[in-house]
């Protein structure tokens, strides 16, 4: 029982992680199909920069909401003088320029900044909290409370708000929503910045836990798109419950049958799942109309 | 710092050379960036500084070194294309390089080919067993490692252990080597456990390991962020045993990722470049150590690795043979090397013979313990 709780734990921290990854990707999905494969350099960007402004002197909050506004104006730069350009282009093109996006900011990262691991202290202390049994760091709470607070907020934005309307009018058809009055390139612009700052803290979240370092990205971007995948790209609840999910897999894996299996085990699942539900848990089936 | 890093990257891109009126062509393929940078980033950068301190001071028998350095960004394919490069077109007369073991493979075929005396600065003993004509080594192999922290479990009467290794190159080789030799030092391995790359928690995995019955230790061999987070696990789940890390994570690096706290009490076999302060008078490496971590410190601003000091053995471990070689023949530098006895480096001191083109023993690993944050001998 007591390890039960432990591995229950593990798996909703790490979860939780890839669920803060996944959520990023989906407003830029929704805004325009998009797969930002460089989701993941926002969250490394997120805590290489708030790293470097805390070690330079600046309090923590400060330093990450520097952080946060500097990678929302990478996201900006990156639609402005990347995916703009292409408009019109296929969406796989523009995907694959997300990708040579992610790569350049990874070099860019590692001669600005270096290509050491680092580490932020934990926001609440690193005393663990002893609850059924079993231990979590007070750092889990912070991150799984961030990825609730993200997933209401994104929640709220596409269904209470005329401008998350106005972003999903866009993904559906450019040309229509450009004739009732919604300023497209403005919503793109919108999009990559929120994107990015929802990246960014994302990493403020979890650099305590992860650690941070110019490569961690590429990582992180393959767990969270899996994650997305799993829960539906582009709904915020698939987001968050499809990163808890793959995390409790992989923890219960590690745990009961084999930590050489964890990976394996849960890509298994989410194969499984896509066989039979192809839209992931929470997506919704379009059909295109011709 | 940044200025310099900035101007190391622009060198390293263009494969540039330092020094123009150069006569002695040294080469260099190293891994300085990719993911094995942590590596090659400060082994290239104790070259450029060796390079230019010793032709600051005359260079060798009043020659100059130019040194070619090619980033291979831990690809060995690339990795065989520069030592070709290096050996054709820059007709270089020895080479130092391949930070890790995949790239060290394909430079050691060209450099047998060719005749060129090589050092490699990666661990595995494949390397140098079998013995090569043209191939040295400076780093200890991973099979060392395991034998200096079996050799301290069972000074401490520990005789069954927990493993947790990464499954990288680094660890999984080590991981072999580890269970290969566990029995020769009546050490039982009961129970083995993985972690991946990036993973951000490894509580389950030292669950398991804390629940099975008469663990007295744990070994976790790997590097980068896992080593750092097991640690902090392991003090988060209140494991009460010791725990041995590998050379792999000797850094003050280590200490400020798993934090002090949970870092105490943490041992593993270490060189003596992480206790250069606290050495006593009279140890052999004690200036050779000190010497190189203030040089390396006051250039770069940042702390010395042991793999830097890999790359500065190997360095002095060619100059002092082409100097003694008096000639810039490859075959004439590679029987001086052959013939290297006592001498001082930062990993240990090195004895080659034509059967061991490794010359370092066990007494070159210090086991090193942390406590109030810092290291300390407790050979």
């Amino acid at each position: 029982m007591d390890a039960l709780m432990q591995f229950v734990f593990s798996g909703l921290t790490v979860g939780a992680v890839y669920a803060l990854v996944a959520l990023g990707f989906t407003i830029i999905y929704n805004a325009s199909d998009v797969v930002n494969f460089a989701q993941g350099e926002f969250v490394m960007l997120g805590g290489m920069i708030t790293v470097f402004a805390f070690d330079a002197g600046l309090p923590l909050p400060l330093a990450a909401l520097l952080a946060i506004v500097a990678t929302a104006a990478i996201g900006v730069a990156l639609n402005k003088f990347a995916i703009e350009p292409a408009r019109g282009a296929p969406v796989v093109s523009l995907i694959i320029i997300t990708i040579g996006a992610s790569i350049l900011i990874r070099g860019a990262t590692q001669v600005l900044f270096d290509k050491q691991l680092h580490r932020l202290p934990a926001f609440s202390g690193d005393d663990p909290i002893h609850l059924l049994g079993a231990t979590l760091l007070p750092q889990s709470l912070w991150v799984i409370g961030g990825a609730i607070a993200i997933f209401i907020a994104l929640w709220l934005f596409f269904t209470r708000t005329l401008l998350g309307k106005a972003v999903l009018a866009t993904a559906n058809n450019r040309l229509a929503a450009q004739l009732v009055g919604i300023n497209t390139g403005f919503v793109m612009t919108l999009s990559f910045a929120l994107s990015a700052a929802i990246g960014a803290l994302a990493g403020v979240l979890v650099t305590p836990i992860t650690l941070v370092s110019y490569d961690v990205g590429v990582g992180l971007a393959l767990k969270g798109f899996a994650a997305a995948m799993l829960g539906g790209m582009g709904n915020p609840k698939g987001a968050l419950v499809g990163g808890l999910l793959l995390g409790l897999f992989e923890a219960l894996t590690a745990g009961y049958i084999s930590s050489q299996y964890k990976e394996a085990v849960a890509f298994v699942v989410i194969l499984a799942v896509l066989f039979v539900m192809p839209q992931g848990l929470f997506g919704q089936k379009t059909t295109e109309r011709v | 710092m940044k200025v310099t890093n900035t101007a190391l990257a622009t060198l390293m891109v263009l494969g540039t050379v330092t020094g123009a009126a150069a006569d002695i062509k040294l080469g260099a393929s190293l891994s300085a960036s990719g993911p094995a940078a942590f590596l090659g980033d400060p082994e290239a950068k104790t070259l450029y500084m060796l390079v230019d301190d010793l032709n600051a001071k005359g260079g060798i028998n009043g020659e100059k070194i130019e040194l070619v350095i090619y980033d291979d960004g831990g690809d060995p394919n690339k990795a065989r294309t520069f030592a070709t490069r290096l050996v054709e077109d820059d007709e270089v007369v020895a080479i130092i390089g391949g930070s890790t073991t995949g790239t060290t493979m394909s430079i050691l075929s060209v450099a047998e080919d060719e005749g060129i005396p090589f050092i490699s600065l990666a661990g595995a003993i494949q390397i140098i067993d079998p013995v090569r004509e043209y191939v040295f080594k400076t780093p200890h192999t991973d099979r060392m490692a395991c034998e200096k922290i079996f050799t301290d479990m069972q000074k401490n009467g520990i005789t069954k252990i927990g493993m947790i290794s990464g499954t990288g190159g680094f660890g999984a080789s080590m991981e072999a080597q580890c269970v290969d030799v566990a029995g020769n030092y009546g050490v039982e391995i009961l129970v083995q456990e993985t972690y991946s790359r990036q993973d951000a928690d490894m509580t389950p995995q030292l669950t398991k390991i804390k629940s099975t019955e008469g663990v007295e230790a744990v070994l976790n061999p790997g590097f980068g962020q896992g080593p750092a987070i097991v640690t902090r696990n392991y003090a988060q789940l209140g494991i009460d045993l010791p725990l041995y890390q590998s050379h792999g994570v000797a850094s003050d690096g280590f200490i400020e990722l798993a934090g002090k706290e949970a870092a105490e009490g943490v041992r593993l076999p270490g060189t003596a470049l992480l206790i250069a302060d606290i050495m006593e008078e009279g140890d052999p490496q004690k200036e050779v150590v000190i010497a190189y971590k203030t040089a390396y410190e006051e250039e770069y601003g940042e702390a010395v690795s042991t793999f830097g000091g890999y790359a500065h053995d190997a360095f002095r471990l060619m100059t002092d043979a082409m100097a003694r070689a008096g000639s810039s023949d490859p075959s004439a530098i590679r029987d001086a090397l052959e013939a290297t006895s006592g001498m001082v480096g930062t990993t240990g001191t090195y004895t080659f013979s034509p059967d061991d083109h490794l010359g370092l023993d066990l007494s070159a690993f210090r086991m090193l313990e942390i406590r109030d944050g810092k290291w300390t001998s407790i050979d």
